[in-house]
């Protein structure tokens, strides 16, 4: 009988087996309404309660659909292959979708920013046109001569894998924004663009690579690469960016010789 | 009901995409230069600094007469020429990519890369100038002037 009356006396003692803790966590998000009389960007802090399980981008659905629905962001998959939700979280780009907010020290405001480098539309949303104006530029389609075959391009499993690295790409910019020859020229092609010409430059079946590299030997091209490797930190497939950027370094001294 | 907003007025976001195609294998080379003068240049600078330094008598022996002497062997004339020109095209292109990176103003490059080319003209002339017309003894000049190594 006692035991019943110590339950009843403190039913919270104990979580519930299985259960997921929860806590309050501080996002500290980085603002602009262009619609404003004054538009200026600005900080703004909301605090909400997340569970152990939940993503940044969890966080910023309860902000959205139960504080503030005003607040703009872009998402689409919501689950690291759609590359919508690139961002600056704690200073470091990532994937909202993908980061655990147990990971970044929720005791801690955790601080969300628009990526660097590209023109902000509207509080985390920034115009991706010159990203891909660059993507563009380095033709992201297989170039072939000839009539086509009547059946596959075949390709062996070896020649597959020489460009494995690069097909994962999924366009998320955060590589790109996370540069700093990027940030202060944003005429630079951009890891991005270079990770994307690597996969055609190395594959075999594609009869481009010698246009690819022309176009990648520009003053704005990959001799602007510092091999910072806040690429290849950024990026949320774990690409080896700065890796690609040198082995088409590489291609381009061997054809000049 | 008819009230419209004007759609805003948002900030040019960045020069518009007219990229000069600079398809030259300018780039290229200098990207391949400082790899390669690099390696050349811990060679020459360590063998320069080994023997000043540490062969016979190391640094006490440094003086006019020492200097005078490896400027009459041609081969210390050609490391010191080899070793000035690598060294200042090496460092004014490792400047010069430095001011791309941060430069942001068109102005700016343009000065900061003048002033730095006028450096390195004038270092480089009176640098190999140096090397090739050093005469530590100059017929015809006023005792006076010249060192002790003159009157043997």
């Amino acid at each position: 009988m006692t035991a019943v009356l110590e339950n009843s006396a403190e039913p919270d003692a104990t979580p519930e087996v299985g259960a997921v803790p929860s806590f309050d966590v501080t996002l500290r998000i980085r603002r602009f309404n262009p619609e404003a009389s004054e538009a200026a960007a600005y900080w703004e802090e909301f605090t909400v309660t997340a569970y152990g399980t939940d993503r940044v981008l969890d966080a910023m659905h309860k902000i959205k659909w139960e504080v503030d629905g005003s607040l703009t962001f872009r998402r689409s998959c919501a689950h690291g292959i759609c590359g919508s939700d690139a961002m600056r979280i704690n200073g470091r780009n990532r994937l909202a979708c993908k980061a655990l907010l147990k990971d970044l020290d929720p005791s801690k405001p955790i601080t969300i920013e628009p990526i660097k480098g590209l023109p902000v539309v509207k509080d985390l949303v920034v115009d991706m046109e010159p990203f891909f104006a660059s993507y563009r530029e380095i033709m992201p389609f297989l170039i072939t001569s000839g009539n086509a075959p009547s059946a596959e391009r075949l390709q062996s499993a070896e020649q597959r894998e020489r460009y494995d690295d690069t097909t994962k790409c999924i366009l998320c910019a955060a590589c790109t924004s996370s540069c700093p020859v990027f940030w202060n020229d944003g005429q630079y092609f951009g890891p991005a663009a270079i990770v994307n010409a690597h996969r055609f430059i190395f594959d075999s079946r594609d009869e481009g690579a010698e246009q690819r590299l022309e176009i990648l030997n520009d003053k704005e091209g990959v001799w602007r690469c510092r091999t910072v490797f806040n690429c290849t930190e950024a990026c949320p497939r774990g690409i080896e960016v700065t890796k690609a950027i040198q082995e088409v370094k590489r291609a381009m001294i061997t054809r000049a010789f | 009901m008819s009230e419209t907003t004007a759609a805003p007025e948002l900030a040019a976001p960045r020069a518009p995409r007219n990229r000069r195609s600079t398809r030259t294998n300018y780039e290229l080379y200098g990207w391949l230069f400082m790899r390669a003068s690099g390696v050349l240049l811990l060679v020459l600078i360590f063998g320069h600094l080994y023997m000043n330094l540490m062969v016979g008598d190391g640094i006490n022996a440094i003086d006019f007469a020492f200097v005078g002497g490896k400027w009459s062997s041609p081969l210390w004339q050609t490391w010191d020429l080899l070793m000035l020109w690598l060294a200042m095209i090496h460092g004014t292109n490792g400047v010069r990519t430095i001011i791309n990176d941060y430069a942001e103003r068109v102005g700016t490059r343009v000065v900061l890369k003048s002033a730095l080319y006028l450096a390195f003209t004038i270092t480089v002339v009176l640098g190999t100038l140096v090397i090739f017309t050093f005469e530590p003894c100059p017929a015809g000049a006023d005792p006076e002037l010249l060192a002790s190594i003159c009157f043997p």
